[in-house]
């Protein structure tokens, strides 16, 4: 019998330990996901927000074009600023025109005498914004310099937050299932107490005793991973079509291939891991 | 496969030396009876032949193997060369005949066919080839020793070690497992039989070695029990 039979045979000869083990993995594996999957989701909302251009400086109609265009060109040589872009009266009409298109009442009494011409600034780094806000704001003629600071601020620290707690949940998880499966591999071990002896009395090997207890520590690991991976799926794909109204124009959905993908090989990854350590811990502790 | 005891002795505790440096040779093809009182060591000698046990002092050669406190050698490989049968059988009860004797030769990495032909096989020598599928607790004491000498044969040991193999049977099966055991003997496999059965010993004229207090007392090649 091959050792995925036998370790096959110990799964369904005690199904309901089997289902704890696998139930207590699948749990670990649908958070760890969830919050890979909003991570990663923050990471590019964040990368969203820092290649798009984070300070628009709106100016007095009595800023001649030739002024900006020096403050433009002032702004393209210092080292922080990444891009500047010129939005004219007429540009800033069309935009407005675009946006409201479905109100025809805004757009009557909207022409491009009442918008201000601007420039959008993006910087290198968004740590450089503070400092460049306060810059243009010296600047003359001048109505207004929107900066998302607050935005931005707010969207780094939700990171931080989500990302400390995803992982204090995980490692808990972790370790509620490292000794789930611990617990079962060692209920199995001494039940079989007597059969290893005989194996090993006849002459069975190390791998061939422990190698099964391993085999059903990693099963359960990838049972649960592949089950967990599943339901991250399915509410990846529920969740679509409301979140990418959300959060259009940023580039969350629909969620890659190769995103999918990578989180199924690091789920695997990880019950293989977190499964064969738990049954060598218990072999190490009830099998000598 | 010779086997050489080179003063060897064997500590449980500071006061209880189970054997007391004990020497003899067993050649390969030999049939040799381990006969003393309870406690004598005769377990012991086989313990130690399985490496169930290590030596507190001397060494002990069987073949290529050399076991002796300071040089363990590596049990599986030196059980795979050993057939052990035991008085209590050691038949696992969730598993069929054949399942249990297929066991020795599974752990050799045998393929199924050559599994299944061995098996039929050693089952048909040992008068449990319609037993084949039946459950332990569906066989007799016999039959259950049997099963344990086919499991331990299966595998084409050159020694076969026998623990009072005969210990719970009644004298008729008793002398049909000495009759496989002296055939077995006949193959060529060294067969190492502790008992205290003073009948067997005395009408099979074999090699007897009697032991008492940890110590070989008397080694005769026709011996008798006493």
């Amino acid at each position: 019998m091959s050792l995925f039979n036998h370790a096959w045979k110990h799964i369904r000869r005690s199904p309901y330990q089997a289902f704890a083990a696998i139930a207590t993995m699948t749990l670990m594996f649908i958070i760890t996901g969830l919050f890979t999957v909003i991570s990663f989701g923050s990471m590019i909302l964040l990368n969203y927000f820092e290649q798009k251009p984070q300070i628009i400086v709106f100016f007095n109609d009595t800023k001649k074009e030739e002024d900006i265009k020096k403050l433009q060109d002032k702004l393209l040589n210092m080292d922080k600023v990444s891009t500047v872009k010129f939005v004219s009266k007429d540009e800033a009409l069309a935009i407005y025109k675009e946006q409201f298109k479905k109100d025809p009442m805004l757009l009557e009494m909207v022409s491009a005498d009442i918008l201000p011409a601007s420039i959008e600034v993006s910087a290198k780094k968004i740590e450089y914004l503070p400092e460049l806000a306060t810059t243009l704001k010296n600047e003359p003629d001048i109505i207004e310099t929107v900066f998302p600071e607050d935005v931005v601020n707010l969207l780094m620290s939700w990171i931080g937050t989500i990302r400390k707690i995803g992982l204090g949940v995980v490692v808990f998880l972790a370790i509620v299932s490292l000794f789930t499966v611990f617990t079962v591999v060692s209920m199995k071990i001494a039940l079989k107490k007597e059969e290893v002896e005989i194996i090993q009395l006849v002459g069975g090997s190390k791998g061939y005793v422990r190698g099964p207890f391993i085999l059903e520590g990693i099963i359960y690991g990838i049972f649960g991973a592949i089950i967990g991976w599943g339901v991250n799926v399915i509410i990846i794909l529920s969740s679509t079509p409301i979140l990418s109204s959300v959060f259009t124009g940023i580039p969350l959905f629909p969620v890659t291939t190769i995103f999918y993908g990578a989180l199924l090989g690091g789920m695997l990854i990880l019950g293989t891991i977190l499964g064969s350590l738990a049954s060598f811990l218990a072999l190490n502790r009830y099998l000598k | 496969m010779r086997i050489i005891f080179n003063k060897v002795s064997k500590n449980f505790g500071k006061n209880a030396p189970a054997l007391d440096e004990t020497s003899f040779e067993i050649n390969e093809g030999e049939f040799v009876f381990l006969v003393g009182s309870s406690g004598a060591g005769k377990t012991t000698v086989l313990r130690l032949i399985i490496q169930d046990l290590i030596p507190t002092s001397g060494k002990i050669e069987i073949e290529k193997f050399v076991i002796s406190k300071k040089n363990h050698v590596d049990t599986a490989k030196l059980r795979r060369k050993i057939g052990m049968v035991f008085q209590d059988f050691k038949i696992l009860y969730n598993r069929t005949t054949f399942e249990n004797v297929a066991i020795a030769l599974e752990i050799l990495g045998k393929k199924s066919d050559e599994i299944s032909k061995k098996v039929h096989e050693v089952l048909h020598l040992v008068g449990l080839s319609d037993k084949a599928n039946f459950f332990p607790i569906q066989l007799s004491a016999g039959e259950l020793q049997r099963a344990s000498i086919a499991r331990a044969i299966v595998g084409g040991p050159k020694i076969l070690l026998a623990d009072e193999p005969t210990g719970n049977l009644d004298p008729t099966t008793s002398w049909e497992i000495m009759k496989i055991l002296r055939e077995i003997n006949d193959l060529g496999t060294t067969v190492i039989m502790a008992t205290h059965n003073a009948d067997i010993v005395n009408s099979l004229n074999k090699r007897v070695i009697t032991i008492k207090k940890g110590k070989v007392v008397k080694d005769e090649k026709t011996g008798k029990y006493q």
